[in-house]
């Protein structure tokens, strides 16, 4: 559990994380809608980079096959997180839609303003 | 809309590139990277530009929100289809082998109808989403 | 040489991620979130993922910032400024504690001997191109060995595209809307 010995072999790992929390950091603690799902598009991004760097080998190349190549990176990861991009920009356009059709209704992005209105009236 | 000539002729000198561009990555990805979910947003992005800088209205006299709605449905279709089509031939559901007389060129033939399907889907939803946001009929 | 290159990249991702965090300022943001796409991008090419670095360039700068921006003219262009509150920080710091903690016991970055490559992978990348007569394993395997995931995910995409319009172009406005 040495954290130093560990370093040179995982750093990768940790640095996606502590990119993920920084998404994680920008949903859970900001009131503007506009801003927690660009939290949450930070988050998703870093989630594909960690699926992609378990896909890497050392010494390998990309997974289309060509004369005198031996190792391949795992294509596996690759069309998961391929497919995953593509259906992530589209749930992220429904929560954009359905951002600007509450800024239409209650006049605000903001969480808190919102809430706030429930309990004045 | 913008009104700057720069922007106004670069645009209209580098649409036709972005949409062969589109096609080249739609059906090269067999061979190199690409495919159709990255040729659907090419080939909408090109559209997206031509819409941010002439106003979507313009795009619209060309290409009205009704045309992309039914590309929409006609990929997932066109995916379907070639689905059920393995099945009415004996074979499996997405069986790309019965498609011909011999399975390999079967399966060159669903992969690159699949993969059109992908393409205009992806390409329809992200020119729709975009028409959505630009002009919302509130 | 890759090791370098990667932690570079995640350097530039990492600065770009805290400018998201302290910036206010929405455009500004969604740009620098275009920026974080491209970041990831290349990461992915240096990774040896060109088919996602295609896609995440194409997404991620092309279409994503393009929506962010309608969505930030639609609505407002500031954030309103926020209390400073321990409690989400302490949350965060904990939950990437833990998750770092978990990865101590997975295999070394780069290793190629992992349980991930053992099992499916392999078959793919020895017997794709006989199968399918398709050198880029990746697109055998997305439009072929995953024919019907790939279906799943088409439809999903439609029925995001379908609920986008249905919330934004409708012919009619609910009640108690303003504006007409």
């Amino acid at each position: 559990m040495d954290f130093v010995s560990n370093f040179a072999t995982h750093y990768n790992y940790w640095l996606v994380i502590v990119l993920m929390m920084t998404g994680f950091y920008l949903v859970i603690s900001r009131p503007n809608m506009v801003k927690q799902l660009i939290g949450l598009s930070l988050f998703q991004a870093s989630v594909f980079i960690l699926y992609i760097s378990f896909a890497y080998v050392a010494d390998g190349t990309a997974p289309i096959l060509a004369e005198g190549q031996e190792i391949y990176a795992n294509p596996l990861p690759h069309v998961l997180i391929l497919t995953a991009i593509v259906v992530g920009i589209a749930t992220t356009a429904v929560g954009l839609a359905l951002v600007v059709r509450i800024h239409r209704a209650f006049g605000t992005i903001e969480e808190n303003e919102i809430q706030d209105m429930g309990r004045h009236s | 809309m913008t009104e700057d000539v720069v922007l106004r002729v670069i645009t209209k000198q580098l649409i036709p590139y972005i949409l062969l561009f589109a096609l080249y990555v739609q059906f090269h990805g067999d061979f190199g990277p690409g495919g159709g979910f990255q040729a659907g947003v090419l080939f909408g992005a090109a559209f997206i530009l031509y819409g941010m800088v002439f106003g979507v209205a313009t795009v619209e006299q060309l290409f009205s929100t009704s045309v992309f709605r039914i590309g929409i449905a006609a990929g997932v279709l066109l995916y379907s289809a070639v689905g059920l089509a393995g099945l009415m031939l004996a074979g499996n559901f997405l069986d790309y082998n019965v498609l011909a007389a011999y399975p390999k060129e079967g399966q060159h033939i669903g992969i690159m109808v699949i993969e059109f399907g992908v393409g205009v889907t992806v390409a329809a939803v992200v020119v729709s989403a975009f028409y959505a946001f630009a002009q919302p009929k509130a | 040489m890759i090791d370098v290159l990667d932690y570079v990249m995640l350097f530039f991702l990492a600065a770009t991620a805290i400018g998201i965090v302290r910036l206010r300022g929405l455009i500004a943001v969604v740009m620098l979130s275009g920026i974080y796409s491209l970041l990831a991008a290349s990461l992915f090419v240096i990774l040896d993922a060109p088919d996602v670095a295609l896609t995440e360039a194409a997404v991620g700068v092309g279409a994503a910032t393009v929506l962010m921006l309608g969505t930030v003219a639609l609505t407002t262009r500031e954030e309103k400024p926020v209390r400073f509150r321990p409690l989400p920080l302490v949350v965060v710091v904990v939950t990437g504690i833990v998750l770092i903690y978990g990865t101590l016991s997975l295999p070394p970055f780069g290793a190629a001997d992992v349980p991930a490559r053992l099992h499916v992978s392999p078959l793919y990348l020895a017997e794709g191109y006989e199968q399918t007569g398709v050198p880029n394993i990746v697109t055998a395997v997305l439009a072929s060995y995953r024919g019907f995931d790939t279906l799943g995910e088409v439809v999903v995409i439609m029925a995001a595209g379908v609920g986008v319009i249905a919330l934004l172009a409708g012919r009619r406005s609910g009640q108690g809307e303003k504006g007409e």
